[in-house]
């Protein structure tokens, strides 16, 4: 099964996640565009023209700096994408790799999935400040501290789903074979795990994007000119009374999206191999 | 009779249950307890059984995806059964194992000629993808397989055909013991019949030793030279197949006999 | 006129927007104290027949698309869901292959006999559990008054499928369909619950079909035989007088195809080919890709049932020819 077949397939029938996954494509364009969307530059102060209403020119209105609002949320779908992309790679590869590699090793395993454990006692967003405190406020920072919390439950949800394939006879078959212990892993297990994998890493993408403004809010996130739906959020909270719309923009966008990939996960999650629809409830 | 292939001296695999407490006492579970055997070159020899006594486990054992609790396993007059996976590895290519289930024993991820030749590659028996493929051409054919269908993944193929590649996977390695665990059991009886015939032949042909691991003793009876019938861990009756079938001394074998239903044909009707 | 009786049954299962044909004209009758024995291959629809029959046959995708099934005198397909149901469990039942997933694991086997006979009898819980360890002993489960209250996971395979067979004679059908319910057992507790289903119809009279891949379960077991391939009945008739001469080239390659522990054969007459499937469209007989004797007729007409010899039919246009 190719991934367009598998693609087609999830979405058959799936109204709400088409048009979250249409969503999402929306926001993957402007991400791209941005500077071409945006009818001006993010950065650029205006003490003259600060809250203004939404209307023309400024769509979305404008900050307390004067900045254009609505270039800003176009500019924030681009770090929306970096941080959960970035978010999914960091926990895909030290998650997927701790938890199929624990599978597979059992004793090295044990040691290694005691320590996930450890980890996951901590709510993730408890987690996720101890260790932006002990770094930089910076992109990557954000995205490794993110990833890590992450990694933990992929690597809890990677290990059962190793453990079930291990347990599979063509692996017995190859194992007849002589195939070595890394290329049983890496050649045979590995393949079976890349739609799962997807599933997981659209639910990862849209938690990731809850944690970051949930940082961003709390001003251990992004640094604060990076412009970022949290960040705008963060920064124009007491304007509340004074200039909802704000508010209101970077909020909706943000509940959009992370709604849009929650969908796109569920659609993604049914069509998979039965077997493993158990070992992904989500983050 | 000839120095044996394979001996099995004296076979254990003894399991322990999990005890509720932490300091509980464990039961054990005697799954294989104590066999032994002997397999010519050439010969094959059938374990034959009921579910649970023990017969899969023998062959689980011999191909080290299990490892046994005592004994001794000489192939060739060398004792591999404790040796460690790295020193059983040149062994591998002699000893094969075909699997029950058709669907499970092929990963669906990888194309035939990824399954047949990966093999080939690992224990040196071809250097070049070209080689390669030749080899599971031939094989192909000699399994009654078109050889284009290296091209494809195994959820195109029926279970008849998955057996089959399964067995173009054992047989490409040109082994001198196979390992047959239930490997007709899982296929409708017409097509049972062709792979039944298929594994028959390959073995005369190339006059490997086969160690044929079955419930279904109409099955074992077409196969084998000698048959060694399980229970309960242990053998309870071995010999030649004529005497199994037709001179019973065993109990348990006799009502393993009986307990067949037949056929009545028109014949035996009249 | 018969307990039941199946006319003309046909099954189609709805794939990428088409009808394929799974069972195809399907007739067959049973009475009381008569076992039918259904074999065939995976794939000839065997078990969608039974699951017709006990309208399990549910989902949109697999549904019945013509005939007739009367059982007792109604017919099946027109009745109302709240009438099929109180026949469904009471006059008719059912055993599966699988002992193990038929029960549910959390619950005692007693309290879910007893569940079955008070949703179809007015029994206190007390009468129904009297009921339960009468119906325990009859199937041989050792200590029935103990075992009521075991776990379907405490028992073997072999006593798990008699606790389904106590299940369902929990109400005293009429009917009993059992599908494939030795496959899964070894061969000693196979000949156990086969001799306990036939002592259980010597005394109760049920009529059982008994669906089965193995020419020599259904041979021991059946008074009639129905031979399937690939969704049509190829050959019908007595157990004695279709073993006596077999008239379809499938059958015959069927029996050829079975290894037997009383002789040696050095090769089986296996039957070329494979079953076709459902995707592929046949012209003519189903069988003519894998038969020896196949004409230009077979490939281009559906061999008409024909009466081989008196109640025996066939659906072949050469019966009785062996293949040159």
């Amino acid at each position: 099964m190719n991934a367009m077949n598998f693609l087609q397939a999830a979405f058959a029938g799936r109204r709400l996640a088409t048009l979250g996954f249409l969503w999402l494509v929306m926001i993957a364009v402007a991400a791209i565009a941005a500077p071409l969307i945006a009818p001006f530059d993010p950065l650029e102060i205006d003490p003259v023209g600060r809250l203004a209403k939404p209307g023309w020119p400024n769509l979305f209105g404008t900050d307390h700096f004067g900045r254009d609002t609505f270039s800003r949320a176009v500019y924030g779908a681009r770090m929306t994408v970096i941080i959960g992309t970035g978010s999914v790679v960091v926990a895909l590869l030290a998650g997927g790799l701790i938890g199929m590699v624990s599978a597979y090793f059992t004793k090295l395993g044990h040691f290694l999935m005691r320590g996930v454990d450890v980890l996951m006692a901590f709510p993730a967003l408890l987690m996720a400040l101890v260790l932006i405190t002990l770094l930089e406020r910076s992109v990557f920072n954000t995205i490794l501290v993110i990833g890590i919390v992450y990694a933990t439950t992929t690597a809890r949800i990677l290990f059962g789903m190793t453990l079930k394939l291990k347990g599979e006879v063509f692996v017995d078959a190859a194992v007849c074979s002589g195939v070595g212990n890394l290329s049983i892993l890496f050649r045979h297990i590995l393949p079976n795990l890349v739609s799962p994998l997807l599933v997981q890493a659209s639910f990862i993408f849209a938690f990731a994007q809850l944690q970051a403004a949930a940082l961003d809010f709390l001003g251990l996130g992004l640094p604060p000119e990076v412009p970022s739906w949290g960040n705008m959020l963060s920064e124009e909270r007491i304007y509340v009374t004074r200039a909802p719309w704000l508010l209101i923009y970077p909020g909706i966008l943000i509940v959009l999206s992370v709604f849009s990939m929650n969908l796109v996960g569920d659609a993604l999650r049914d069509s998979i191999d039965p077997r493993f629809k158990d070992d992904i409830s989500g983050v | 009779m000839s120095e044996p292939l394979l001996s099995i001296v004296d076979l254990k695999k003894h399991y322990h249950t999990k005890s509720l407490w932490p300091f509980g006492k464990k039961q054990v579970i005697k799954a294989v307890d104590g066999v032994s055997f002997e397999i010519a070159p050439g010969e094959v020899l059938s374990l034959v059984g009921e579910s649970g006594c023990g017969k899969s486990t023998v062959g689980r054992t011999l191909t080290h995806l299990e490892q046994a609790t005592s004994g001794h396993a000489l192939f060739e007059g060398q004792d591999f059964l404790m040796m460690s996976s790295s020193e059983f590895r040149p062994l591998r290519r002699e000893i094969q194992m075909i699997f029950q289930d058709p669907f499970a024993s092929l990963n669906p991820r990888l194309k035939i000629e990824q399954t047949l030749g990966e093999p080939l590659f690992i224990h040196g028996l071809c250097s070049t993808w070209e080689e390669a493929r030749n080899k599971i051409a031939i094989m192909l054919e000699t399994v009654g397989m078109d050889p284009m269908v290296m091209k494809r993944h195994p959820h195109e193929f029926s279970g008849g055909q998955r057996q089959r590649i399964g067995i173009a996977r054992v047989m490409i390695l040109k082994p001198k013991l196979v390992i047959a665990d239930e490997a007709v059991s899982a296929l409708d009886v017409s097509i049972q019949a062709q792979v039944l015939n298929l594994i028959k032949k390959l073995q005369q042909d190339s006059g490997i030793s086969m160690l044929f691991i079955s419930h279904d003793l109409g099955v074992v009876r077409h196969i084998s030279n000698r048959v060694a019938v399980m229970h309960e861990g242990k053998i309870v009756e071995i010999g030649l197949k004529n005497e199994i079938f037709e001179a019973p001394k065993h109990e348990y074998t006799r009502k393993l006999l009986s307990s067949i239903p037949r056929v009545k044909t028109g014949r035996e009707l009249v | 006129m018969a307990l039941l009786e199946v006319q003309n049954l046909e099954i189609a299962v709805s794939a990428k927007g088409k009808l394929l044909p799974v069972v195809q004209s399907v007739s067959f009758s049973v009475d009381d104290n008569e076992t039918l024995g259904i074999v065939g291959e995976s794939g000839c629809g065997k078990s969608l027949t039974a699951l017709a029959i006990m309208g399990l046959l549910g989902g949109t995708t697999v549904r019945i698309t013509g005939g007739s099934i009367r059982f007792d005198g109604m017919d099946l397909l027109t009745l109302s869901e709240r009438e099929r149901r109180s026949i469904m469990g009471n006059q008719m039942a059912m055993i599966f292959q699988e002992p193990m997933t038929s029960l549910n694991p959390v619950y005692r086997i007693g309290d879910q006999i007893i569940e079955n006979i008070r949703q179809h009898q007015k029994m206190t819980k007390a009468q129904a559990r009297d009921r339960v360890v009468e119906l325990l002993s009859l199937v041989r489960i050792p200590n029935p008054s103990e075992r009521v209250d075991s776990f379907p996971h405490q028992m073997s395979g072999g006593q798990r499928q008699r606790v389904m067979i106590a299940m369902a004679l929990s109400c005293d059908p009429k009917l009993l369909i059992a599908d494939e319910p030795t496959t899964a057992l070894d061969v000693t507790v196979q000949k156990e619950v086969l001799d306990l289903m036939a002592d259980l119809q010597t005394r109760m009279g049920t009529a059982i079909i008994l669906i089965s891949h193995d020419l020599g379960v259904i041979s021991e077991t059946s008074n009639k035989v129905a031979v399937m391939y690939r969704g049509r009945v190829a050959e019908a008739a007595e157990t004695e007088s279709l073993f006596l001469e077999l008239a379809h080239p499938y059958t015959r390659g069927l029996l050829n195809s079975m290894p037997v522990v009383d002789s040696d054969v050095d090769w089986l007459e296996a039957i070329p080919g494979r079953v076709p499937t459902l995707e592929e469209e046949l012209t003519g007989c189903a069988f003519h890709p894998r038969c020896a004797s196949a004409t230009e007729l077979c490939l281009t007409t559906v061999p008409k049932e024909t009466e081989f010899k008196h109640g025996h039919s066939v659906q072949c246009h050469f019966p009785g020819k062996v293949a040159p």
